[in-house]
């Protein structure tokens, strides 16, 4: 790893103060486990880091009543997957943490790192997209908030400037009869990055579907919502043959490339069956 | 560039140790403190040799920078047991004849000893999942599978 100058500030401001003094030369660090390979593999090669591990605000996990959760940047994956609320109320999000790496990565994982490293396939993003999430960004300026719909801008872009820190995500509240899930295909099933990952997270009125949101990982340069899909859902009861038409209307969202990891073809084909997969899970789980 | 120092808790022990901003907390611990325990596999999170526990919980040591151990209690496979108490999972691994080439096994005895301080009887699934990070390419996973659910059945929980 080339050499670099270690910040090591203790709130959110001392980092603001030192990324705007700094420029585009620094670098955060969270869990490092994004950043770190592509430094030591020279992607990446800041003249300064600086270390949010000291930094008690990012890593805070709370349940606001009444208005949903809020999740630090630094809280890691290993604590969404284990969180006994999160994974009552937002089992997609748990379920996207406990995919990510080996048990060693998720305790260093963090969703900030994650969200901000803007990979197409990274896990916690397409949950997140479909609860609706914001996410709060301090810089020198103050704070503002963006919607996660807005965050990314392209493989490994964000709209975050390089004086810009995450510094927490609000999952608003959800209604009774609200149901998601989150599926990712991998040919390992651990240690692997997703193909395809999908979050599909509904809620139910009356027997129709209020709200339907689907977000979907790997098949485009960022992660996206399949907005189409969820709008043919929208005030009609969820059939197998809705879901199956949402299904197909998702396919029509994807972008998908040809990788090492798979074909277009076989993107869209999984794109399919992962959203029939999720909203079939996430009515059943409404039903709870 | 300066070096720093880094004061934590290493294996049970107050510790102050300079070392450069840019060096990970695996290279502290084997080239800084002689603790050669934890290995340098891939370098890139994707082998678990380099497994330690940090405050408790397994990380990969080759992506955790060596300043953000500062205040923090890290222990190492040396820390794990006594020569004269080895840990019943240390203990499991010796009897069964577990280690072939060996480059793995700290990794996998600290996943493992994590894992039991966590859910002292694991069904076979999780004890699978809990060393999922862990990639041996000789000895092979039956054995470690066996040693593992042994050591569970006398592991006192609080060990780790
Ligand atoms: C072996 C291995 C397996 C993996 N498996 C998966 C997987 O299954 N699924 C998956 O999605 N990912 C996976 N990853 C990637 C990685 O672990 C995740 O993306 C992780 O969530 C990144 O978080 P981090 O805290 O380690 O980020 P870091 O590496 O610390 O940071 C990543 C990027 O985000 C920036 N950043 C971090 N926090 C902030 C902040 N608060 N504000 C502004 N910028 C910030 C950093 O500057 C950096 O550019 C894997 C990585 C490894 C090494």
């Amino acid at each position: 790893m080339r050499r670099f100058q270690l910040a090591l500030p203790r709130n959110i401001d001392e980092c603001v103060k030192f990324l705007a003094e700094r420029g585009p030369e620094t670098k955060v660090i969270a869990g490092g486990t994004d950043l770190l390979p592509q430094m030591k593999n020279g992607l990446l090669k800041p003249a300064a880091v600086v270390d949010l591990s000291g930094v008690a605000d990012l890593r805070t996990l709370r349940r606001q009543d009444g208005s949903g959760l809020r999740v630090g940047a630094s809280v890691t994956a290993r604590e969404i997957e284990r969180d006994a609320y999160v994974r009552s109320a937002y089992p997609a999000l748990a379920e996207s943490g406990a995919l990510v790496g080996s048990v060693q990565i998720r305790n260093l994982a963090t969703v900030g790192g994650n969200l901000c490293n803007a990979a197409p396939s990274a896990d916690m993003a397409p949950p997140l997209l479909a609860l609706e999430a914001e996410a709060v960004v301090a810089g020198p300026r103050g704070r503002r908030r963006v919607s996660l719909s807005d965050f990314f801008t392209g493989v490994r872009r964000t709209v975050l400037a390089p004086d810009e820190l995450l510094v927490e995500l609000i999952v608003p509240a959800l209604g009774p009869r609200s149901g998601g899930q989150y599926l990712r295909h991998t040919p390992r099933r651990e240690l692997d990055i997703a193909v395809v990952g999908v979050a599909s997270q509904i809620t139910m009125s009356d027997g129709v579907c209020a709200k339907a949101r689907i977000a979907l990982a790997a098949v485009a340069p960022t992660p996206i919502r399949a907005t189409a899909a969820e709008q043919a859902l929208e005030g009609r009861p969820l059939t197998a043959e809705q879901i199956g038409r949402a299904a197909t209307l998702a396919v029509e969202a994807a972008r998908p490339i040809s990788d090492q990891r798979g074909s277009a073809d076989f993107r869209r084909h999984l794109v399919a069956v992962l959203t029939r997969r999720t909203l079939t899970t996430a009515l059943e789980r409404a039903a709870r | 560039m300066a070096k720093q120092v880094l004061s934590f808790t290493l294996n049970d022990s107050e510790t102050d140790v300079l070392v450069q901003p840019y060096v990970t907390l695996l290279d502290a611990l084997r080239e800084d403190l002689e603790l050669t325990g934890p290995k340098e596999g891939c370098g890139t999170g994707d082998c678990g040799a380099c497994t330690v526990h940090l405050d408790g919980k397994p990380v990969a040591s080759c992506l955790v920078l060596a300043l953000q151990a500062r205040g923090r209690s890290v222990r190492t496979i040396e820390g794990l047991g006594r020569f004269d108490a080895l840990h019943p999972l240390q203990d499991a691994f010796v009897r069964l004849g577990v280690p072939q080439c060996g480059f793995c096994i700290p990794g996998v005895l600290m996943a493992a000893a994590a894992l039991l301080a966590e859910n002292p009887h694991p069904s076979e699934e999780e004890i699978r999942y809990g060393i999922a990070g862990n990639l041996c390419r000789c000895t092979g996973y039956t054995k470690m599978l066996a040693a593992i659910t042994e050591a569970a059945g006398v592991a006192p929980a609080r060990r780790a």
